[in-house]
């Protein structure tokens, strides 16, 4: 509310060189080379030391990817189901999500199946960071999207929130979008498993994740939130990716 | 002789202004906790209408107050973390270097406003006790032990530290922090607004703020209200940011206000914009002459400044006559 109060009085400026209300979107913060480079190390240092400092891993992705959003804004561009996406601007809100009419769709399904992921690791939607470094507006679209999708992520590949699940998932990320923060989760990552899941990830799991991100389709380019009762498998076989070789669904979660 | 005129027509206006809060104040509260009450709070109304600055920004008084507060609510958390990231450590030279030129003695009342995570109040009581420690170590020869005289000294000589901030979140975390360290005694936490302390006249012997005065939306009210609370004799110290005069330091120095500053609380506290305000809000501070200025209209006597670290920070000091 206070942010509101602030623009009425403040229409109008576009001078100013601190800019740090609104710059192209809302949350838009910008900066120089040199910030986004320290934020890059920053957020690097503190993401490694501390892997639940979400927002860290967010602004890493954000400073090092201008070059692979493109390309992503591209690919998206490129396939007529993204170019819907990029242009209508779906979000993925609790506040947009018709919970009750997936909670009513039959098992198998992909939204049954999204929603149960929710439930059983105890995550929403709107837990996701905001961008506030990229200085395009549609590239920071792309990015939150990417954001955003990486949830289903976890359910089309059947991954759970865990360590390993999240590596398996950034593996998959990282050879799918090729984002430089994808590809360093990916490889420190593992660095805080034990030797069991190590493992786990680098006899199954790994290889599994990597073959998969390569020849599936581009995941940002699906309009997921018009998928909901299409059967789980069948998007899968649609995107080309295999069930994974573990079933984790059987297990208990570890939790966060 | 226009000095000495414009002296006099300065205490008379001091006296009358003194009359007219002390009222306002007796009536609001003589507890511990402060909330504004529509007796002490008329100007209310007029604060919607005036303008002041928010950082770089231009916003009404009454949105400054309430935007301050959200910023120190959110960065209580990391408060002396970030402190210390941002100034290398060098904060704790500027506050140590306060209490030397303080030099308070054991019995004296300290009022530290804006006073959040207590650095000064705790330091304070430290140096009086290490005071106390030492002058009893000269009087008593050793192998004798305290007398009775002794005991009632120290019982006149107690020194007491009241730690005043706005706002709460940063009261709690100095709390935690003095309860871990062990400094309890002699130490309370009150909260209040330097515009309007909840504290009777002439209490205290030492009024310090420590960068905190930039924050305060009326800083002239806040002087007032520092010049009646404290004793006649009582000194008035304030730490704070202010104007580097060298060019090639001033020119390092924005450099690393503005570039680095925001991305360390982006990093360490998550959160980029209050730290851009904290950077913002020291440029937009008085320099050193003009708070000398403004201390003297407020009716502050033998006002002094001393530069710390080139002028990145400065020492006013001034006296209640």
């Amino acid at each position: 509310m206070s942010t509101l109060c602030v623009h009425r009085l403040h229409t109008g400026r576009a001078d100013r060189t601190f800019s740090h209300y609104d710059g192209l979107y809302p949350g838009h913060i910008i900066t120089t080379p040199f910030q986004k480079a320290l934020l890059a190390v920053g957020s690097g240092v503190v993401a490694l030391q501390d892997p639940y400092r979400h927002d860290m891993v967010a602004v890493l992705g954000e400073t090092t990817g201008h070059l692979v959003l493109i390309n992503l804004r591209d690919r998206m561009r490129n396939d007529p189901e993204g170019y819907t996406v990029l242009t209508e601007r779906p979000k993925i809100r609790l506040s947009t999500l018709d919970l009750e009419k997936m909670a009513s769709l039959p098992d198998g399904s992909f939204g049954r199946e999204y929603l149960r992921f929710l439930e059983d690791n105890e995550v929403t939607p709107d837990s996701r960071a905001e961008v506030k470094f990229v200085d395009d507006e549609e590239l920071a679209y792309v990015m939150l999207r990417y954001r955003e999708v990486h949830d289903l992520m976890h359910t089309l590949l059947g991954m759970p929130t865990n360590m390993l699940g999240e590596v398996a998932v950034k593996w998959f990320e990282a050879a799918q979008t090729g984002l430089p923060m994808c590809a360093l989760g990916a490889l420190l990552g593992p660095l805080r498993l034990n030797t069991r899941r190590l493992q786990s990830l680098f006899t199954s799991l790994g290889p599994w994740a990597l073959q998969n991100g390569w020849q599936a389709r581009c995941v940002l380019s699906i309009f997921y939130e018009r998928r909901w009762d299409q059967s789980l498998e069948e998007l899968r076989r649609e995107l080309k990716i295999q069930p994974p070789p573990v079933d984790f669904t059987k297990r208990r979660k570890n939790g966060r | 002789m226009a000095a000495s005129m414009r002296l006099l027509v300065r205490q008379l206006a001091r006296l009358s202004h003194r009359k007219v809060t002390s009222t306002v104040s007796g009536v609001s509260c003589r507890s511990a906790c402060c909330w504004r009450t529509s007796s002490g709070r008329c100007f209310s109304d007029a604060a919607e209408d005036r303008s002041t600055h928010f950082g770089f920004e231009t916003v009404s008084e009454a949105e400054k107050a309430k935007r301050v507060y959200k910023v120190f609510e959110n960065v209580a958390q990391k408060y002396d973390v970030m402190n210390d990231a941002m100034s290398l450590g060098i904060h704790r030279l500027w506050k140590d270097v306060l209490l030397h030129v303080m030099h308070p003695q054991p019995g004296a009342r300290l009022l530290d406003v804006a006073g959040g995570t207590g650095d000064i109040a705790v330091r304070f009581l430290d140096y009086v006790r290490y005071q106390l420690e030492r002058q009893k170590r000269r009087d008593t020869p050793s192998g004798q032990g305290s007398s009775w005289q002794d005991i009632s000294d120290d019982r006149r000589r107690e020194s007491s530290a009241v730690v005043c901030d706005i706002n709460k979140e940063m009261l709690k975390m100095g709390k935690q922090k003095a309860d871990r360290m062990g400094v309890v005694s002699g130490l309370s936490w009150v909260v209040g607004d330097a515009e309007e302390l909840p504290f009777d006249d002439d209490q205290f012997d030492i009024y310090t703020i420590a960068f905190g005065i930039r924050n305060v939306t009326r800083m002239d009210q806040a002087l007032q209200e520092a010049l009646r609370v404290l004793k006649p004799g009582g000194r008035f110290m304030c730490l704070e940011f202010s104007k580097v005069t060298n060019p090639v330091l001033a020119r390092l120095y924005d450099a690393y206000s503005f570039q680095v500053i925001p991305v360390l609380g982006e990093v360490i506290a998550g959160d980029w914009k209050s730290y851009q305000y904290l950077v913002e809000s020291i440029r937009k501070f008085p320099n050193q002459q003009e708070f000398k200025g403004m201390m003297e209209d407020a009716g502050f006597y033998c006002v002094q400044h001393h530069d710390l670290t080139g002028g990145v920070v400065a020492l006013h000091s001034g006296f209640k006559l």
